[in-house]
């Protein structure tokens, strides 16, 4: 079948899967749901007034129907009402993700225009003392978790440079974008490193496998300068790992953002869905956990797509 | 055996990467046995923020408790729990794994979808998403990281074990009418190690990585068991006055991704002989 269709159909499937897999999940948290979402104040609860509430919320139906109550609610937007906010649960995702957008956004700028050349630096000095040490860095940079490079920013600013990054505010984009940026530096930083560590080895290696193909002997047997041949005939190929990576990287940046929005305390999505499991709002975990999945999900998609529109081989063979 | 370890001691980042592990394996062993240098537990309300010395080797914290002691037992928590999940996740990942390409089409398709459907998750949600459910602890941590990595050992095995099963040795061994399990564990499994060697050491760096960070949330081991996540996290407040609170955690960390990272690249450096120029 061909690869692409294939594609197509099997990711509603899978994300039909995912919202099962979300919505059994919660289910199976022990204790019924009204005393979740009422806490202690459950116990004062008539028993005429817990099976009203149970009728109200749809609880009292078997949970097939709940189920399929809740599948359609998804298709209208309804993601249920958040317990700690009192809000709608789509409503605190849309006003909490741009910050994580473009805090993924940043890290992967910062990760990609540092981790680039760096690679194909290394790549044209292979086995050369430099190439070693660039490699060294990278495997160091790979091993460091975000949350000990963001401790270490914090410590070196604030003992070296007598400076406090802000923490707890976020000015949007399109209010005051120098300060937008300039309060997301640092955290773009953080979770832009161990990616920059891993653009840095992927295009190291794919460079030295481009380098030794027969069209840059050509290009160098034609009397290219090395620079030609470097960045005009070879990058173009060698960046197409990196450009999965980054796909499935991005998808990645946009969930993994939970330790690095808890560190700098930024109102983002990953703290929404930290704050909805330690305060055990249910609805809001479903749906900012459905939510990532989907954008997860949306990207890799969109990098599979695009890998094909950039190599014609897949589009006919099949994986 | 023997000459994959000259192999190993021959591979700079093999060398440095096994001398880590197996240092922080005496580190859990000394850890369980008890054998640290001071009760890790244990307050020394007069010795409350000390800096290093000879002492207290790596200071003491805000209740005076010993660091590098704290360490030692923090490492023997870490280890226990990433060996545990990644150990259930090789079993779980590759039963999955070959019984998907043995079976093929229909089973292989229901097992792959089930598989697609985890990977979906940024795997430290689906970690989160785990503990939501069943509340924070070690017993937690290890079953959400094995879950994390089921579908990629399941992946790792269902691809090789795929084009094997089309190989000449496997249809002879089926004439001859050797059994299922007989070809999947002697012919199949047998030449699945080497990825699953790689794997399994790569897995390793990352299951020490979620573990530190889920306990550097809080989700993890619970206190007052000391582990290394939450360790750093609790420095974060005392990092001008008590900087060794946060410096030897933090390397800690590192220097055990770091290691099981090394042996991995190693591993398949050594094991896949098409790498062995480009990246040893």
């Amino acid at each position: 079948m061909n690869y692409v269709v294939q594609r197509l159909l099997t990711f509603p499937l899978i994300l039909l899967g995912v919202s099962v897999l979300v919505f059994v999940s919660i289910r199976m948290v022990p204790g019924d749901a009204i005393t979740a979402m009422l806490g202690t104040e459950a116990g004062l609860l008539t028993p005429a007034q817990r099976s009203a509430l149970a009728a109200y919320f749809g609880i009292d139906q078997p949970v097939w129907s709940q189920y399929l109550r809740w599948l359609s609610g998804l298709f209208q937007g309804d993601l249920g009402i958040s317990s700690i906010y009192g809000k709608p649960v789509l409503a605190i995702i849309i006003e909490r993700f741009p910050l994580t957008l473009q805090l993924a956004l940043m890290s992967m700028v910062i990760a990609l225009s540092v981790g680039v050349p760096l690679g194909v630096f290394a790549a044209t000095r292979n086995e050369k003392p430099s190439d070693l040490i660039v490699r060294m860095l990278a495997m160091l940079g790979q091993s460091t978790p975000s949350f000990v490079i963001g401790v270490l920013i914090i410590y070196v600013l604030s003992v070296f440079f007598g400076f406090v990054p802000a923490m707890g505010t976020f000015t949007p984009l399109f209010v005051d974008p120098l300060a937008s940026i300039g309060q997301l530096i640092f955290p773009a930083i953080t979770l832009g490193f161990a990616f920059a560590a891993s653009v840095t080895r992927i295009s190291r290696s794919a460079m030295l496998d481009v380098l030794s193909d027969d069209y840059i002997r050509t290009a160098r047997s034609k009397g290219a300068s090395q620079r030609s041949v470097v960045w005009r005939h070879a990058l173009p190929n060698a960046l197409i790992p990196v450009v999965t990576l980054s796909g499935v990287e991005f998808g990645y940046l946009l969930g993994g953002a939970v330790i690095v929005e808890q560190i700098f305390a930024l109102p983002g999505l990953g703290r929404l869905v930290l704050d909805a499991i330690t305060q055990r709002d249910y609805a809001l975990v479903q749906g900012t956990v459905l939510f990532i999945a989907f954008n997860f999900l949306l990207v890799n998609l969109l990098v599979d797509l695009a890998y094909v529109a950039l190599d014609p081989r897949i589009r006919i063979g099949g994986r | 055996m023997q000459k994959l370890l000259r192999a190993f001691l021959r591979h700079p980042s093999g060398r440095i990467g096994l001398t880590i592990i197996a240092l922080y394996l005496l580190a859990a062993v000394l850890g369980t046995l008890g054998l640290t240098p001071r009760d890790p537990l244990k307050l020394f309300a007069i010795d409350r923020l000390k800096p290093p010395s000879a002492n207290y080797w790596f200071g003491t914290d805000l209740l005076g408790r010993d660091t590098f002691s704290r360490l030692m037992v923090g490492i023997k928590q870490s280890m226990i729990i990433a060996f545990s999940s990644v150990a259930l996740a090789t079993l779980f990942g590759t039963i999955i794994g070959l019984l998907a390409a043995w079976w093929g089409t229909l089973w292989d398709g229901i097992l792959m979808r089930i598989m697609d459907v985890l990977l979906a998750f940024p795997a430290i949600l689906l970690a989160l998403l785990i503990i939501a459910i069943v509340g924070p602890g070690t017993g937690t941590s290890v079953a959400a990281i094995a879950i994390v990595y089921t579908p990629i050992f399941a992946r790792v095995v269902r691809g090789p074990a795929l084009s094997l099963k089309q190989r000449d040795f496997v249809d002879a061994a089926r004439t001859f009418g050797s059994s299922q399990p007989y070809i999947l564990s002697r012919h199949l499994l047998l030449n699945l190690v080497a990825p699953l060697a790689v794997q399994v050491t790569l897995a390793l760096a990352w299951a020490l990585l979620t573990e530190a960070g889920l306990s550097f949330l809080g989700l993890g081991t619970q206190p007052p068991t000391p582990s290394l996540g939450l360790m750093l996290a609790e420095s974060k407040n005392l990092m001008t006055q008590a900087p060794w609170l946060m410096i030897f955690p933090a390397l800690t960390i590192m220097l055990g991704i770091l290691g099981f990272n090394l042996t991995g690249d190693a591993l398949r450096d050594i094991l896949d002989p098409r790498t062995q120029r480009r990246e040893a």
